[in-house]
């Protein structure tokens, strides 16, 4: 210190120069840090502020309103006669006898207005209820018995707190002698909230109290059944052929640039090539899991091509020379050898093209997996939607259930997909050797 | 016999060549005789005969499945009166439609005339013969690739280069399906695009500032005729990935330089996952958010402050489309940060410079290739993302640079103009393939430019 200050002036400015403009510097510093950590913490908020409000929204879906009632099912207000048969059973006048039942329990009801409205706070879905029951077991006609059948959608909403009732009556759809009467049932305890088990256990429908998402579950799985049946050998062979025995050369290297590029086409065009080739020209049946497979299929491929290329890569050369030197022939080499110690890391990137063709949506517009499909698919070729779409569609519905169902099905893809991508990363942490 | 059953009984033959083709091997070996010990293992004359029993079976019937519809409409058309032949192509669809319907019973044999529910009854008949000849066909030359194989095993016979060189044959095969894959993709949009700029002139498209594709469904409907300008389009796809792109480039870039340069080990482990997650959410689940979250707050925001926000705002969408590509921006950006030499940062460091100006004027320039490269890719990303600007953006093309108005996409017009029921050859389905051509073309020349600048720059430090 003692032999700076002793140095010619300049070099003491030139000091005093940088001294002085030390604060500004480490306050510009101190700034950068935190534009850095703002960015941060600004996308780890949204994330939350996303999965928190879908949470928010969807959870009440778990849960359905149902109300208890005296049934008598007498076969006069049925329309059946003695002995029906199957046919007969599935055609009679369910409505009737839950309308009997409802007037049953509210006897002052009497108007025709009135009447109606109260019906309403029975779901469309109460009489398929009954017929099921019936029709497992006929016995049942001209028995009275208490069954507890699913509400209506308003009268789901009223329960769960979602209908604002401080709006004036005209502006709801649900009104005031309806509230008069969930309240009653309330006081008798006579209207509950259960798990929704219908929406895990039905297709799709028009009615949001009756829409599941088992159809669109089971479309999903089939369609990635094909997708991983396609993808996965294929993919496979590709990655050890560029990897292992490609020579360089012009057409390896167009194989290349090919699949990088492949990687980042919009998957929209994935679909209109499903839409040109499978279906125009192959004449495959439109909004059929095979189809949407296929493309999926086209799509995830380079995903996993890539990955398991890198796997490939990581094996050391010398397990290569060992078993080439004890005389294996250079395909035994691969698939001895080579395949089985990169199989972990070819298997989380294919579990990883699965999670993302399983949250794919736009291709399969493309190809038609939009109808409005009730059934649940039990075959490749039988039309059937997936749950991304099945979301899509369901997001455009105006109905207050539909909105809680759509946030529901979100939770479940998510559930998938966070369940893959955890067996991924554990498969990674377990398996993974550093040579 | 149905198609299940089939690929059972081929299987069959399959392990069952395999078995033989591998006991005949072991015999020879057993044999003690050194002039009869076989050139491979015994495995591998089994795999031979199952290849030379399996395949061609399977191949007949892949090709029979493919083409018997075709032929056997064919058959059926040709024994239709003269009257058919002289209805234009489209009816002719619906006659045949009609038979194939009545055949599979789904429409009722009373609703028809005679002459269709003669040709269905033909049509049934000839699907239940040619399921039977498929069945047949397929199986006899399976029986009959297996005497072939077996008659193939022999000492000399070098059967584990020919399993070998199948194998070779097949892995070759498959890596060449992404350049198949590549041409089915050109393939199908230009013969499309080509047929629909066939009806509307390529200048009027390219140039034109109005879009309206609805087209009459009928010849003698009145109203819209229909133009496509797809100028409108393509600013609003601008616009849309302008809006996320000034969300997600400083927002993927300060993270992946908070990340790479001042973040501790057990930071990073813990927030670049977290991260990834963003982009592991599937689109239509930020559309929703997009169209029912975001969007109303947006329009109460601007009511507040006096200002007219459109309830499907290209602002929503692209905000959160942004969000979405944080991810991308970020970790692309974080591999190229963190491939910079340390040697240059050390230089920077020992001259008095601070970390952020260290950052500033050393790391970033040093990295910028590679981020520019990354961020191309973004931005094709951005271009290309559908669900969330088909749930959040708006369907009418206004030309506008207002992000506050509705606009729409390249992605929106193809989704509704292909979920829409219009004939398939109409322009309005057709336009639908020319936008993806642009989309096609648009992505395809950004992937290669940012692939190009990646590539080099990483080069440039190893």
């Amino acid at each position: 210190m003692n032999q700076e200050s002793q140095q010619p002036s300049s070099r003491g400015s030139a000091t005093e120069l940088v001294r002085a403009g030390l604060k500004r510097r480490y306050a510009r510093e101190k700034r950068f840090r935190l534009y850095g950590l703002t960015a941060i913490f600004g996308s780890l908020a949204f994330l939350a502020v996303l999965i928190i409000s879908i949470t928010v929204r969807g959870l009440p879906a778990f849960q359905q309103t149902f109300i208890q009632l005296d049934v008598t099912l007498d076969a006069g207000t049925l329309g059946l006669t003695d002995n029906p048969d199957n046919a007969a059973l599935l055609k009679a006048n369910y409505n009737g006898v839950i309308k009997k039942a409802l007037l049953a329990s509210f006897p002052d009801v009497k108007k025709r207005n009135d009447k109606k409205a109260l019906y309403k706070l029975m779901s469309k879905g109460a009489q398929y209820d009954l017929q099921r029951k019936l029709i497992a077991d006929p016995e049942l006609i001209g028995q009275s018995k208490t069954y507890w059948l699913p509400a209506g959608d308003d009268a789901n909403g009223y329960m769960k707190g979602i209908v604002d009732t401080t709006l004036p009556e005209k502006k709801r759809r649900f009104k005031d002698n309806q509230i008069a009467w969930v309240e009653t049932l309330k006081s008798e305890k006579r209207i509950a909230q259960r798990f929704n088990k219908t929406f895990f256990e039905r297709g799709d429908s028009r009615e949001p109290e009756m829409a599941g998402i088992r159809g669109a579950l089971f479309g999903s799985i089939l369609t990635l059944f094909v997708t991983l049946m396609l993808s996965f050998p294929v993919a496979v062979a590709a990655a050890i052929y560029l990897e292992e025995f490609a020579p360089k050369n012009k057409w390896t290297d167009l194989i290349e640039v090919n699949i990088n590029n492949l990687a980042a086409v919009p998957s929209i065009v994935f679909g209109l090539l499903g839409l040109a080739v499978f279906i125009n020209f192959f004449h495959l049946p439109r909004s059929a899991p095979l189809v949407g497979g296929l493309v999926l299929s086209l799509m995830t491929l380079p995903t996993i091509i890539i990955s398991s290329r890198a796997a490939l890569k990581s094996v050391p050369p010398s397990i290569r020379d060992a078993a080439l030197g004890l005389g294996a022939s250079r395909l035994q080499v691969v698939f001895h050898h080579v395949l089985p110690l990169a199989l972990p890391g070819i298997l989380t990137g294919t579990i990883i093209g699965m999670a993302q063709a399983l949250g794919e949506t736009a291709p399969l517009l493309m190809i038609g997996m939009v109808a409005f499909i009730v059934d649940v698919p039990t075959s490749l070729t039988d039309p059937a939607t997936v749950l991304p779409v099945q979301i899509f569609q369901w997001a455009d519905l105006p109905e207050k259930g539909f909105v809680e169902r759509t946030s529901a099905a979100i939770m479940v893809l998510l559930a998938f997909l966070i369940a893959m991508n955890a067996f991924a990363v554990m498969l990674r942490r377990k398996f993974e050797r550093k040579w | 016999m149905n198609t299940s059953l089939l690929i059972l009984l081929i299987c069959v033959i399959t392990a069952l060549a395999y078995v033989m083709g591998r006991t005949r091997a072991q015999r020879y070996r057993n044999s003690g005789n050194p002039a009869d010990h076989p050139h491979s293992l015994p495995r591998y004359y089994g795999y031979m005969v199952a290849l030379w029993a399996g395949l061609p079976a399977l191949l007949v019937f892949c090709l029979w499945t493919m083409f018997q519809q075709k032929v056997l409409t064919g058959i059926v058309a040709a024994s239709l009166p003269a009257e058919f032949h002289a209805l234009p192509s489209g009816q002719q669809d619906l006659v045949i439609n009609d038979i194939k319907n009545i055949a599979i019973g789904n429409m009722s044999q009373s609703a028809a005339d005679s002459i269709r529910a003669d040709a269905a009854a033909r049509y049934k008949s000839l699907i239940e013969l040619a399921v039977w000849l498929k069945a047949g066909l397929a199986l006899l030359v399976g029986m009959v690739g297996l005497l072939w194989g077996l008659r193939s095993v022999f000492p000399a016979k070098r059967a584990r280069v020919f399993v070998e060189r199948a194998i070779m044959f097949f892995l070759i095969a498959c890596s060449s399906l992404a350049i198949l894959t590549t041409l089915g993709i050109v393939l199908s949009v230009l013969f499309e695009s080509m047929r629909f700029f066939g009806k509307v002139p390529f200048t009027e498209f390219a140039f034109g500032l109005h879009w309206s594709p609805q087209t009459p469904i009928r010849a003698d409907q009145v109203g819209s005729s229909g133009s496509f300008g797809a100028v409108p389009i393509f600013a609003g796809t601008l616009l849309i990935s302008a809006i996320a792109m000034t969300v997600a480039i400083p927002f993927g870039l300060m993270s992946a330089i908070y990340l790479a340069e001042y973040a501790s080990k057990s930071v990073r482990a813990w927030v670049k996952p977290l991260l990834e997650i963003l982009a592991g959410i599937p689109t239509v689940v930020y559309g929703f958010f997009a169209a029912l979250t975001i969007a109303p707050l947006l329009r109460g925001v601007g009511e507040s402050i006096g200002l007219s926000v459109a309830s499907e705002s290209a602002l929503a969408a692209g905000l959160v489309m942004g969000i979405m590509i944080i991810p991308f921006v970020s970790s692309l950006s974080d591999d190229v940060i963190t491939a910079v030499p340390q040697a240059m940062r050390d230089g920077s460091l020992g001259l008095g410079a601070t970390k952020s100006e260290t950052i500033k004027k050393v790391v970033i320039p040093a990295a910028l290739p590679g981020i520019v490269g990354g961020v191309l890719l973004a931005v094709s990303r951005a271009i290309g993302e559908t669900m969330i600007v088909v749930m959040a953006a708006g369907l009418a093309a206004n030309l506008t640079i207002n992000p506050l108005e509705a606009v729409t996409t390249v992605t929106v017009q193809i989704v509704t103009l292909l979920t829409g029921d219009q004939a398939f050859d109409s322009p309005k389905t057709l336009a639908a393939f020319a936008l993806g051509l642009m989309l096609f073309i648009t992505t395809l020349i950004l992937n290669i430019i940012a692939l190009r600048t990646v590539r080099k720059y990483r080069e440039a430090y190893e």
